[in-house]
This record gives structure tokens, C-alpha cells and sequence, in this order.
């Protein structure tokens, strides 16, 4: 039972993190429906993007650790952000009326630039971050065995949740996210309420690339190390969750997170960590073929 | 008379080789139905994209007298064109399916309440400024929803209501954009006669009421010649009349474009054998 209890925490952490990327892929995919290849780079520049930010935070002194946490967690955002609207700007707007698989191909043109442009500009080395936030609260011990949660896995929940919510409320509340929801609807028809379709579009990579900054993030302080590559893992692990939830669909990317996370820390915690990445897949394999739509995705009504 | 709202100077666009406007000009008037009328493929609604911003013509100007003074269309970008004025609806029906009613009229008025949110901060905290703006928002739609007569209906999912609701929704959608000139493309298509009459009271209440003008592409003659204060016909992307109802009917012209030539045009071997094959009844 605790050791069950165990593997629920590692999986709904690691669950949040993957949710937080897979929301990027599924706003895009709902607003211009294609596949972003590149935003798995896009997190991994957001967890470069804060290792940096922690080490100058260290040289101007800045060491008390909540300050830290929040300066980077902005400066991650606003970085990464850029970079997100930059990718849009630069490689799939001018192609946006093109045939379908160019921006596709352009995706993945931009995926191994950005790869290679942080390989060469940081090296291969895998870049190591001094654990920041320590501690954690055991829940109990069972015949030798501790449940803990420990105060980074606490952080990175809050977090996540904080971000789902005043996300949902820009995307319920604001113009902004209505103008997105006409955008997934109808281009041309939201140009002609007066929305600015290519603001709204870049928004919505800017918003997608923030909250992959926050997941960069959070495996930074997580797991530590962090190197060029892994953005592509985490990427396609998103993309499955994405997926899974229901392409297009924001909770849908979410809920995709957290059960992949889950599935991913059960398998490892009862069978072999060594399968898990072929548990992870054998899911979008199979969601692929009996569940087309994913968990909460709507049928794609073909427009007439 | 009434000063001109927008006035089309020799607007062409072509496709390929393929034109589907040719030399078009015409002039719309502030508080007047201007009327476009002509055989299916006349070039009616590539008319209006390219009022609308969906096409850069080829060649021609297409200046309007908007809230900010005269523009020329044809050098906007597509969502700038309704910031001045112009409203546009659809042969086929485009409305926000999967939104309700209400909100569908809320998207409409996107610009003031973009401002009032401060590009979108104040919104997400909820400031009095964003909520009394949208406010206002939903009581615009409300109106317009009760013009046409589907208040009952305003927390319905679009998609899901009958045909003649979603098409006085979108007109209703057009008008919450705050326009000086109202595009409508065939409004009444597939709606009953009685829908129709009504369709044409609301046109006429808009008119008199909003005291701006309406572009109306339209078939259904009883509506245009009840209606319209001025109608122009095109075949073949040219303008084969122009002027009152009345005058317009009585065209030889414009007989001669609905109705057909008086001698029968030669059919190619294949159709002419295709239709005895089918033998006496080939629509």
C-alpha cells in the first residue's frame, strides 16, 4: 500500500510535468493543426534557460531560495517565451497557406537546429544543478519501507496547478482566449470579428513555450542534470500525452499528462524501470488504434 | 442622397485564366439595400471576399467611407477591414459551432473588449473596468439576440440549432461587429416563405433603424425586388445592369442572362448522347 502510495506521487509529479509540455502541442494543434515538432526543444531551452538563470541569480548573491525560485521561474517564462514566438515568426508563418506538411517539415528542421544551436552554444556535457530545494515530509514507514513527498514534488504540484488555473481562466474568461477558441474554429470567420489571427496565433506558441519554461524548470530542479538531448524524449513522451487526452483539448492534455506520468512510475515501481519508455508508447499505439479522438477529444467534423 | 458608403472602381479578379469579376464598379449608399443579383458563377461572392479581405483583387479600387474615414479595402489586412466597418456573412453558414449563441456575439465585439481587458491583464484579474465592459458586451448581444428573435436560445451550443436560427445568428453576429455596411451572402437561402418575409423585415428594420447599408447577394427575386432600393445584375463577372428594381426586371439583358439566348446553344457530342442515354427527363 505505501509503496504504492509512493509510486502515485513520483507519477503525478512527473505526470505534471509532461501535461505542462503537452498543453503547447495541443493549443497549437487545436489553432493551426499541426504538430510542433519543436516544442520538445522548446523545453529543453526553458530548463537551460533556468540553470543559467540560477547561476547568475548566484553571482549577484541572490541565494535565499523562494526569491531565486520566483526570479527564475519569470525569467524561464519570458525567455522561453521568445523563443516560442520566434520559431512561429520565423519558420512556420511564412509558410503558413502552404501545403500542409511544410510547416511539419519546418518543425522538425527547427527541432534539430534548436538542438544543435544549445549543443554548440552550452556543449554536450550533461550541465549539472546543485540540488536548490531539500526536504520533504515523510507520510509514513511500512516494514522498512518510507513514503515521502518530498518539498520539490510539493512545488512542482502547486505550481502546476496555479498555471491550470489561471490558464483555464484566460482561455474561459478573457478575449484573448475567446479570440483563441474562434481561431480553432475558423480563421477566416474570426479575422472578420475583427481578430487579429496572426497576434492570437503567436500568442498561443508564446503561452505554450511559457508553460514548457515552467516544466523545463521543474526537471531542472527535479532531476538536477540536464543536457541538449532531452528535449526530444520529453517531447514525444508530451506529444503521446497530448495524444492520449485528446489533441486539441487542453484539460484533455492534462489528464494525458498525469496518466502517463502514472502508467510510466507503476510500471517502473512494479515491473522493470528498464520498459518504460516502451510502456509509454505501447499507450499511444493503443490509443491510436481503438481511440482515435483520445480521452476527451472531439470527433474532427469534416467542414463542408 | 445619401453620400456613397463604398464605391467599387473596376475591380477584377482573376484566377488562373480563369476571370471571375471583369471591370466591376458600383456604388453603395449609406441607409440603402443594394442588391447584387446574376446566374449561379457569376462572380456574386468573389465580390465579396474581396470586400471582405479573403482576395486581393487583380486590378480596381475599393474605397470605403468607414468610421475612420475613407480606406482602401484592398490594401487592409483581412481583420482590419471590419475595425472600419464592414460585416460579412456566409452562403454556407459560419458560425462559431461548438460556442454558444451568446458568446458566439461576444467574439463579435473582440476589439473593445480586447481594449477594455488591457490586452487580456485586467481580464484575467477580474478588474471592474473588463467586467463592466463586458457587460455592455453581453447586453449588445442580447438585443441583437432578441431582434432576431432568439434570446430563448442564447446558451445554446450554436451548432446545434435549426438551419433558419443559425442564419439570423450570424446576421445577429455581423451586427454586433458595429457595422456601416452589412454583407450578406444569399441570407435566404433555404429558408421557407414565411422565414423569408420575416428575413426581409429585419433587413428592412436594419435599414431604417441602424440607418446603414446592406450588400445583398440574394436568388430569391421576391426578396430582392421587395426589398432592394437598387440592384445591380453581373453574368460572367460583368455588370450587364444597374438601377431601380423596377427598371432592372425589365432588361432585355438581364432576361437574356436568367433565361437563356432565344436559339439554343450547341451541345458537344458526348453530352447530347449522355442525355439520350438518360433518355427524355435531363434536368
Amino acid at each position: 500500500m505505501y509503496y504504492f502510495l509512493q509510486q502515485l506521487i513520483n507519477g503525478l509529479t512527473l505526470g505534471a510535468m509532461y501535461g505542462l509540455i503537452a498543453i503547447g502541442y495541443s493549443m497549437v494543434y487545436g489553432i493551426i493543426g499541426m504538430i510542433n515538432f519543436a516544442h520538445g526543444e522548446i523545453y529543453m531551452i526553458g530548463a537551460f534557460i533556468s540553470i543559467i538563470s540560477f547561476l547568475l541569480l548566484g553571482v549577484l548573491g541572490i541565494t535565499w531560495v523562494p526569491l531565486a525560485l520566483l526570479l527564475v521561474l519569470i525569467l524561464a517564462m519570458i525567455f522561453t517565451a521568445t523563443y516560442g514566438w520566434a520559431v512561429e515568426r520565423l519558420a512556420y508563418r511564412p509558410l503558413r497557406g502552404s501545403f500542409r506538411l511544410a510547416p511539419l517539415i519546418s518543425a522538425i528542421g527547427m527541432s534539430i537546429f534548436l538542438q544543435n544551436y544549445v549543443q554548440i552554444l552550452q556543449g554536450a556535457n550533461v550541465k549539472p544543478l546543485p540540488p536548490q530545494v531539500t526536504g520533504g515530509y515523510v507520510l509514513g514507514t511500512d516494514g522498512g519501507f518510507t513514503v515521502q513527498i518530498s518539498n520539490i514534488q510539493i512545488i512542482i504540484m502547486l505550481l502546476t496547478v496555479v498555471l491550470m488555473v489561471i490558464f483555464s481562466t484566460i482561455i474561459a474568461k478573457t478575449p484573448l482566449g475567446r479570440a483563441q477558441r474562434a481561431c480553432e474554429q475558423d480563421l477566416g470567420m474570426a479575422a472578420l470579428c475583427g481578430v487579429n489571427v496572426d497576434r492570437t496565433i503567436s500568442l498561443t506558441f508564446v503561452m505554450g513555450a511559457a508553460l514548457a519554461a515552467v516544466a523545463g524548470l521543474m526537471a531542472t530542479l527535479y532531476y538536477g542534470v540536464i543536457d541538449f538531448f532531452i528535449g526530444f524524449l520529453a517531447g514525444i513522451k508530451a506529444f503521446t500525452a497530448a495524444v492520449l487526452g485528446g489533441i486539441g483539448s487542453i484539460p484533455g492534455a492534462m489528464l494525458g499528462g498525469l496518466l502517463l506520468g502514472l502508467v510510466e512510475a507503476f510500471w517502473s515501481g512494479y515491473f522493470t524501470t528498464e520498459y518504460k519508455d516502451v510502456a509509454a508508447f505501447g499507450i499511444l499505439v493503443i490509443v491510436l488504434i481503438f481511440l482515435p479522438t483520445g480521452l476527451l477529444g472531439k470527433p474532427e467534423i469534416e467542414k463542408v | 442622397m445619401t453620400a456613397p458608403l463604398l464605391e467599387v472602381e473596376h475591380l477584377t479578379m482573376r484566377f488562373g485564366g480563369l476571370t471571375a469579376v471583369d471591370d466591376l464598379s458600383f456604388v453603395a449608399h449609406d441607409r440603402r439595400i443594394t442588391a447584387i443579383i446574376g446566374p449561379n458563377g457569376a462572380g456574386k461572392t468573389t465580390v465579396f471576399n474581396c470586400l471582405t479581405g479573403f482576395y486581393r483583387p487583380t486590378v480596381g479600387q475599393l474605397t470605403f467611407h468607414g468610421h475612420h474615414g475613407p480606406v482602401l479595402l484592398e490594401r487592409l489586412d483581412g481583420y482590419l477591414i471590419p475595425r472600419q466597418g464592414i460585416a460579412r456573412t456566409f452562403q454556407n453558414i459560419r458560425l462559431f459551432a461548438q460556442m454558444s449563441v451568446l458568446e458566439n456575439l461576444v467574439v463579435a465585439q473582440h476589439n473593445e473588449l480586447m481594449r477594455a481587458s488591457g490586452y487580456t491583464v485586467y481580464g484575467l484579474l477580474g478588474l471592474r473596468r473588463y467586467r463592466e465592459a463586458e457587460a455592455e458586451a453581453v447586453d449588445r448581444a442580447r438585443h441583437w439576440l432578441d431582434r432576431v428573435g432568439l434570446l430563448s436560445r442564447a446558451d445554446w451550443e450554436a451548432g446545434n440549432l435549426p438551419y433558419g436560427d443559425q442564419r439570423r445568428l450570424e446576421i445577429a453576429r455581423a451586427m454586433c461587429t458595429r457595422p456601416r455596411l452589412l454583407c450578406l451572402d444569399e441570407p435566404a437561402a433555404g429558408l421557407n416563405p414565411r422565414e423569408t418575409a420575416e428575413l426581409g423585415e429585419l433587413l428592412l428594420g436594419i435599414r431604417e433603424q441602424e440607418k446603414i447599408g446592406i450588400l445583398l447577394i440574394e436568388h430569391d427575386m421576391s426578396m430582392v425586388m421587395g426589398i432592394s432600393d437598387h440592384v445591380i445584375v453581373i453574368d460572367y463577372g460583368r455588370k450587364i445592369a444597374d438601377g431601380p428594381p423596377a427598371a432592372v426586371r425589365n432588361d432585355p439583358n438581364v432576361i437574356k442572362a436568367y433565361l437563356g439566348e432565344t436559339e439554343e446553344e450547341e451541345l458537344p457530342e458526348e453530352v447530347k448522347a449522355d442525355l439520350e442515354a438518360r433518355g427524355e427527363g435531363g434536368g
